[in-house]
C-alpha cells in the first residue's frame, strides 16, 4: 500500500492530455483530457461505441494514441523504455470485461502467474499469497483448483480481479465489473470493490452501465461525450445540459437509481 | 522486536526468509512478543500476511504478540487480509506423485477414447436416421446450405488438390523410373503411375488435404454456433440441427469428395505424364498406349468408389466434434485439431481396410 505511506509525488494516479484515438478516418477521442486522482472511484460511462474500453487499452498501454500523453503514477508511459514500462505495468491490475483468465490454467495458478513470473515466487508462500488474494475477493478453496470454464461468470469476474490484485497494484481499472450479473451479485460485486478500496487503499477506475454502481461506489463521473470527456459528481452531471446525459439519467432506470441512492443517503 | 522499511510484494521472498530465520532464532522460554511498526514506510497485501502468518505461528506456540504503532488503515489490512486467508487456507493442491498421475492419465484416457468411439457410432445412427427422413421427404433438404458447402470444399479445393496431385505424379515417376531403368524395365514407370495414382493415392491425397480443410472448418463453423448458443436457438426454434448443419455438409463432401478424387487423378497422370514424356524419353504416342492397357476402368472404379466413405467419414467426425464443444472458444480449437487427427486415422484405417476386401475379392 504505497498511497498509505503518505502524500507521493503527485495526486493524480493518471494524467491524460490531449489524447487523440482514431481508426482510419473514424476518431473515437480527439484532445481528451481526463485526470483520476489517487484513492478515488471513478466511474467511466458512455454511450455504445463512445470509445470507453478505447481508452481504457490506452491508459493501460495496449494502444498507443495518435497524439497526446498518458501519465500514469507520474510517468509518461510511451516514452518509457521497455524495462520502465513493465516496472511499471505491475503496478496497475485490470480486470477485463469476462475476467479474461488464461482457460488452460486453475483459479489459484492463474492468481499465481503473475507471481512467479514477475518476482519468482515459489513454495508455500506463493500457495498462502494466492489463497489470501482469492480470500479477499470471496473465492474460497473450493474455487481454486477449478479450470475457469468450470465457473460462473460472477466467479470468474471475482478471479480476474483476484489476478489483476495478486502485484498488490495501486490502480485497478474495471471493464464492465457488474455486466452479465444478475441483481444480487451486481451488488455484492460493488460490496466487494468498495471494501478492497477501503482495505488496500485502491484507486479505481471502472467502465460501467449500471447506474446502480454509479450512484453507489464512484466518487465521480467521466462522461465520454463528443470525443472528449467531462469529470463530475453525479450530482453535477444531473444539472448538466446535454441530450445524452439526460436520457442516461433522466430515464427510467436511471431516476431509479438515482431515488433509491438519495433514501439511503 | 521491531519491523520497519517496505513490506511490499517485491521484497516478499526476502522478508519471507528473515522472518523465519528471527522467529527461529527465538528463545524457547519467550511468552510475549512486541513487534513495534511504526518505522514501516509501506505495506501490501502481501506484508501484511507475513505479519499476521507470523503471529499465528507465535500464537500457536503459545506466545503472546502485540503490533504496536499501525496506523488505523493498516491495521484494517492486517485484519482484512487474516479474515481473507481464514477462509482459504490451508487447502494446499492435492499432489500426486509421477506414476499416480501418470496412471490417472492412462485410465482417464482410456475411457475417454471408449467413450468417444461409441459416440461417433451413435452420431453415425443419427446422421442415418435423419438422412431416412430425408429420403421420404426430399423437399426438407436445404439444397442452399447443400449447394454453398459443395462450392467451400469442393470447387474452392480444385486449385490446391490439383497442385499437389500434379507434384506427386511428378515425383511418383520420377522415382519410379530410376529404379526401373536399371532393370531396362522404363516403359513399366508407366504402369507403375497409374495404378498407384488411380488406386491409393490419388483418392487418399485428396481425403487427406479436404480432412485438413473441410473437416476443421466444420468442426471450427459449428463449434462457433454453439458457443454463440446458436445451435441451442435452433433447437429453440423447433429447427433440428442434425438437419439444418449436419446433414447439407455430410452430403455436399460425399458429392464433392469422389469429383475431387476424380480431379486428382487427372492431375497426378498428367504430372506423371510430363515427367515422363520430357525426362525419360518416352515418345508420347508410347506412352498413351501403356497408359491404356494400364488405367483400366477397373482401376478407376477401386480407387474412386472408396471416396464417398471417406467423405462420409470426414464430414462425420468434422460435424461431431462441433456439436461436442462446451463453453469456452478454447474448445473449438482443441476439437478442431482433435477433428483433423481422429478424421485423418480413420481414413487410413478405412483404406488398409478397403485393401484387405480387394485382396480377397481378387480385384
Amino acid at each position: 500500500m504505497r498511497s498509505l505511506s503518505g502524500p507521493g509525488s503527485s495526486d493524480a494516479a493518471i494524467r491524460l492530455t490531449g489524447i487523440v484515438n482514431a481508426f482510419g478516418p473514424h476518431v473515437v477521442h480527439d484532445g481528451l483530457e481526463l485526470t483520476v486522482r489517487r484513492g478515488e472511484i471513478l466511474g467511466l460511462v458512455g454511450g455504445s461505441g463512445s470509445g470507453k474500453s478505447v481508452l481504457l487499452r490506452t491508459i493501460v498501454g495496449l494502444l498507443r494514441p495518435r497524439a497526446g500523453r498518458v501519465e500514469v503514477l507520474g510517468a509518461d508511459l510511451f516514452a518509457l523504455r521497455p524495462a520502465a514500462r513493465r516496472a511499471l505495468q505491475a503496478r496497475w491490475g485490470v480486470l477485463f470485461q469476462d475476467g479474461a483468465l488464461f482457460s488452460s490454467l486453475t483459479v489459484r495458478e492463474n492468481v499465481q502467474v503473475p507471481l512467479v513470473e514477475r518476482l519468482g515466487l515459489k513454495g508455500p508462500l506463493l500457495d498462502e499469497l494466492a489463497a489470501v488474494k482469492l480470500g479477499l475477493v470471496g473465492l474460497g478453496a473450493d474455487a481454486a483448483d477449478k479450470l475457469p470454464a468450470e465457473l460462473s461468470g460472477g466467479m470468474r469476474k471475482r478471479a480476474g480481479l483476484a489476478r489483476a490484485l495478486a502485484m498488490d497494484p495501486e490502480i485497478v481499472l474495471l471493464d464492465e465489473p457488474t455486466a452479465g450479473l444478475d441483481p444480487i451479485a451486481a451488488a455484492a460485486f460493488d460490496e466487494l470493490i468498495l471494501s478492497l478500496h477501503a482495505a488496500l487503499g485502491l484507486t479505481v477506475v471502472m467502465i460501467t452501465h449500471d447506474v446502480d454502481s454509479l450512484v453507489r461506489i464512484t466518487d465521480r463521473v467521466a462522461v465520454l461525450l463528443n470525443k472528449r470527456c467531462i469529470v463530475a459528481t453525479l450530482e453535477e452531471l444531473r444539472a448538466y445540459d446535454d441530450p445524452w446525459l439526460r436520457a442516461y439519467f433522466g430515464g427510467p432506470r436511471g431516476r431509479a437509481a438515482i431515488a433509491a441512492g438519495d433514501k439511503e443517503d | 522486536m521491531v519491523a520497519a522499511g517496505a513490506w511490499t510484494v517485491d521484497h516478499a521472498v526476502w522478508l519471507d526468509r528473515q522472518v523465519q530465520q528471527r522467529l527461529g532464532a527465538l528463545p524457547a522460554s519467550i511468552r510475549r512478543l512486541t513487534v513495534r511498526l511504526d518505522g514501516l514506510d509501506q505495506l501490501d497485501a502481501a506484508g501484511a500476511w507475513l505479519l499476521e502468518r507470523s503471529a499465528r505461528q507465535l500464537r500457536a506456540a503459545g506466545v503472546e504478540v502485540a503490533f504496536r504503532g499501525l496506523s488505523g488503515p493498516r491495521a484494517r489490512l492486517v485484519e482484512r487480509v487474516g479474515e481473507a486467508a481464514g477462509e482459504t487456507l490451508l487447502a494446499p493442491p492435492v499432489r500426486r506423485t509421477w506414476l499416480g498421475r501418470e496412471l490417472e492419465r492412462l485410465g482417464a484416457t482410456t475411457v475417454a477414447m471408449i467413450g468417444e468411439a461409441l459416440a461417433l457410432l451413435a452420431f453415425l445412427g443419427a446422421i442415418v436416421t435423419t438422412l431416412l427422413g430425408t429420403l421420404v421427404r426430399p423437399w426438407r433438404l436445404r439444397l442452399t446450405s447443400f449447394s454453398a458447402h459443395v462450392v467451400q470444399t469442393g470447387v474452392e479445393a480444385l486449385p490446391i488438390v490439383g497442385l499437389l496431385s500434379f507434384l506427386i505424379g511428378m515425383v511418383l515417376a520420377f522415382q519410379g523410373a530410376s529404379e526401373l531403368t536399371r532393370f531396362g524395365a522404363d516403359i513399366f514407370t508407366v504402369n507403375l503411375l497409374a495404378i498407384s495414382i488411380l488406386r491409393e493415392i490419388g483418392v487418399l491425397m485428396t481425403a487427406i488435404i479436404v480432412a485438413g480443410r473441410s473437416g476443421s472448418a466444420f468442426t471450427a463453423q459449428i463449434g462457433t454456433m454453439v458457443v454463440n448458443e446458436e445451435v441451442d436457438a435452433l433447437r429453440t426454434l423447433g429447427l433440428d440441427p442434425m438437419e439444418v448443419l449436419v446433414l447439407p455438409r455430410v452430403l455436399a463432401l460425399v458429392v464433392a469428395l469422389p469429383l475431387l478424387a476424380f480431379f486428382a487423378n487427372v492431375m497426378g497422370l498428367l504430372g506423371g505424364g510430363l515427367m515422363i514424356v520430357l525426362v525419360l524419353d518416352i515418345p508420347l504416342t508410347l506412352f498413351l498406349e501403356q497408359l491404356r492397357t494400364a488405367a483400366t476402368p477397373m482401376q478407376l472404379f477401386v480407387g474412386l468408389v472408396k471416396a464417398p466413405v471417406f467423405a462420409f467419414v470426414i464430414a462425420m467426425v468434422g460435424c461431431r466434434n462441433g456439436l461436442r464443444v462446451q463453453g469456452d472458444a478454447a474448445s473449438v480449437g482443441r476439437l478442431t485439431t482433435q477433428a483433423v487427427v481422429t478424421s485423418i486415422f480413420l481414413v487410413i484405417v478405412i483404406d488398409a481396410a478397403f485393401s484387405i476386401l480387394f485382396n480377397v475379392l481378387g480385384i
